[in-house]
């Protein structure tokens, strides 16, 4: 419970940090609004361009700017998105949603294969099934994730025509609603799986070594037994952390998979919350990106100690 | 006992690796001489041969503005490879000064450098970088003609995968100063006197470095594709200079029309990534027999 605590007390110091870093940063975005309302009214005289500076409040100092952005936002007042005309909680909510409906999905299929694929490469060290399973994990760490999804989308939308090549489910549309997930789904697997099958791989491989795997067989338990009962079970510790720390890694990622499929979720609302100079919804959306894949890392230190009870919670390292 | 050079040598995934980067290398920089000898061009433009497939001289065919396929990939490969290595360069001198500097000092300095460290770990990268390559340059001093031109996109995307690529680097050498610092030789060397620059330079750094030069190589790679991926959101390399990632940029909206344009510069990226990795795996398994599990 105190770990907990100092963990996330540590958690609020480092997303409080990165809320000034992030501020700064889109305060050196091209334009700013008061730029962006001049734009859409050709009337206005330099003397309003003053005063709405004023109003706005973008004549101040940067770290004026920031508290009073702090003040609100710690009321509940996180503002207006400009491109969406909606309070920005509510855009933010539902985005979130599609991006763990996507990422979640994402996140167990390729951790099932990767930890069925990396054992069974363990398994049979140097065989042709070891060979296989490395050459492909090689090509998914290399994949760049937009190209096979460029592929994809012309295989399977332009020349079959079996699934839409991008959009969120609607009703009405000529695809079944669970078609629009196929394809960033299967780009997402197949770009994640590559890392995780050889880090479960060099994690079985480790534990086979061990005395009392051998002495698991030697008492003639089944292969399958000693795999799963003792092999597996120690060769989890290891992999659970980077698989913790793997979510924060596929939630940063998918802004790419979420911009070119055109799935609405945080990924896609950060690119074009960027390009459109949408402060207030770009930053939001910045700090909760960056809260999950600190949860991520608090997730994977308490599932540390959880499966070895060695490790205690707090004097880890 | 064989040398690391010569395990090295019999490792055939890591030779074909640097046979495929060296051969991608060469091509990019002598793209001219074959641009000459062909009579092709990746730059000019050519209206009557839009979407000419492969034949004759184009060996792959012309693109949406009759520029050569083939030369025009391999102007992107020259762009798309040097900020591979210069950013590769940056990450390691970046990450071996922090990491050595942290590993020798200690005490507080070392705890701020390695919470820096792992502060930039834990930020969002790919959101990140696209803030940083959208970033307005002429708020932070820089005229607009400077903004804009083709050799400051250049070096703003270098800096940028700089900025937030070292911290791998950096903790790999602090680990690995911090081993080396334990060993009796440099005791001996603290004993007779030695200063600070000259333990480091005579006994730490050239100690430590195999490591790092394995983690340089995998980062070549993963700068690779994240320089491609900011190009193909549009916010990377700009026309009328070419990288893989704005080729495939621009093959997006040709999909329907001419879907080959959007095959070539991603297998050239998944090539180069591919053999980086084969490469760096060769390097590790070389240099560091004990770490050999992957």
């Amino acid at each position: 419970m105190h770990f907990l605590l100092t963990r996330l007390g540590a958690a609020t110091l480092v997303i409080a940090l990165k809320s000034f870093i992030i501020f700064a940063l889109i305060g050196l975005m091209p334009g700013d609004p008061v730029d962006l309302l001049m734009t859409a009214n050709p009337d206005a005289t330099p003397e309003d361009v003053v005063k709405l500076r004023s109003i706005y409040g973008v004549d101040q100092p940067i770290m004026a700017r920031y508290f009073s952005w702090l003040l609100a936002a710690l009321q509940g007042d996180l503002g207006f998105s400009r491109i969406q005309h909606r309070p920005v909680l509510d855009v933010v909510v539902p985005a979130l949603g599609n991006t763990l409906m996507l990422t979640g999905t994402a996140f167990f299929i390729s951790t099932a294969i990767a930890l069925t694929l990396g054992t069974v490469a363990a398994l049979c060290p140097g065989r042709w099934q070891d060979k296989a399973i490395n050459l492909l994990a090689y090509c998914g760490i290399s994949l760049p994730g937009f190209w096979l999804g460029l592929l994809l989308i012309y295989v399977f939308a332009v020349k079959l025509g079996l699934l839409p090549a991008g959009g969120m489910p609607r009703a009405g549309e000529a695809h079944p609603a669970w078609a629009y997930i196929v394809l960033p789904l299967a780009t997402l697997v197949t770009v994640e799986i590559g890392g995780l099958t050889r880090y479960t791989r060099a994690a079985v491989l480790e534990v086979i070594g061990q005395d009392y795997v051998r002495t698991a067989h030697a008492k003639g338990l089944s292969t399958w037994r000693v795999v799963i009962r003792h092999v597996l079970r120690n060769a989890m510790i290891p992999v659970v952390t980077i698989i913790a720390l793997d979510f924060g890694h596929l939630l940063s990622g998918v802004t790419l998979i979420e911009t070119m499929f055109g799935w609405r979720g945080m990924g896609r609302l950060i690119y074009e919350s960027i390009m459109g100079n949408d402060y207030n919804l770009a930053l939001v959306c910045l700090l909760t990106t960056t809260a999950m894949i600190l949860l991520g890392s608090i997730l994977a230190d308490i599932a540390y100690a959880w499966l070895d009870p060695r490790i205690g919670l707090g004097d880890r390292r | 006992m064989k040398g690391r050079w010569q395990r090295l040598a019999a490792d055939r995934a890591a030779i074909a690796g640097a046979i495929v980067l060296l051969g991608l290398g060469l091509a990019s920089i002598a793209v001219p001489l074959f641009e000459d000898a062909l009579g092709v061009s990746g730059v000019e433009t050519d209206l009557l041969g839009r979407f000419e497939p492969s034949g004759g001289l184009h060996f792959l065919g012309q693109d949406e503005a009759g520029r050569d396929v083939l030369a025009r990939l391999l102007r992107g490969g020259r762009v798309s490879l040097a900020i591979g290595v210069l950013g590769a360069l940056g990450c390691t001198i970046i990450g071996t000064a922090i990491g050595t500097v942290a590993a020798y000092m200690g005490g507080i300095i070392d705890a701020v450098l390695m919470r820096a460290t792992d502060f930039v770990m834990s930020l969002p990268s790919l959101p990140l970088l696209i803030i940083l390559a959208a970033l307005d340059l002429t708020k932070i001093g820089f005229s607009i003609d400077a903004a804009r031109s083709p050799a400051v996109a250049f070096w703003r995307i270098v800096t940028i995968v700089v900025l937030l690529g070292w911290t791998g680097i950096a903790r790999l050498s602090r680990a690995t100063t911090l081993a080396v610092l334990q060993r009796d030789y440099v005791v001996a060397a603290e004993a007779q006197g030695a200063g600070l620059w000259r333990i480091l330079r005579v006994h730490v750094v050239p100690n430590a470095v195999a490591p790092v030069i394995v983690a340089a190589t995998l980062a070549m790679g993963r700068i690779v594709l994240a320089e491609a991926a900011l190009s193909f959101l549009g916010v990377g390399i700009q026309p009328p200079s070419t990288s893989w990632g704005s080729m495939l940029n621009n093959a997006q909206d040709l999909l329907v029309t001419a879907p080959l344009l959007a095959v070539w510069p991603g297998a050239l990226i998944l090539a180069t990534v591919v053999a980086i990795n084969f490469l760096g795996d060769g390097l590790r398994a070389a240099f560091d027999p004990r770490s050999e599990t992957g």
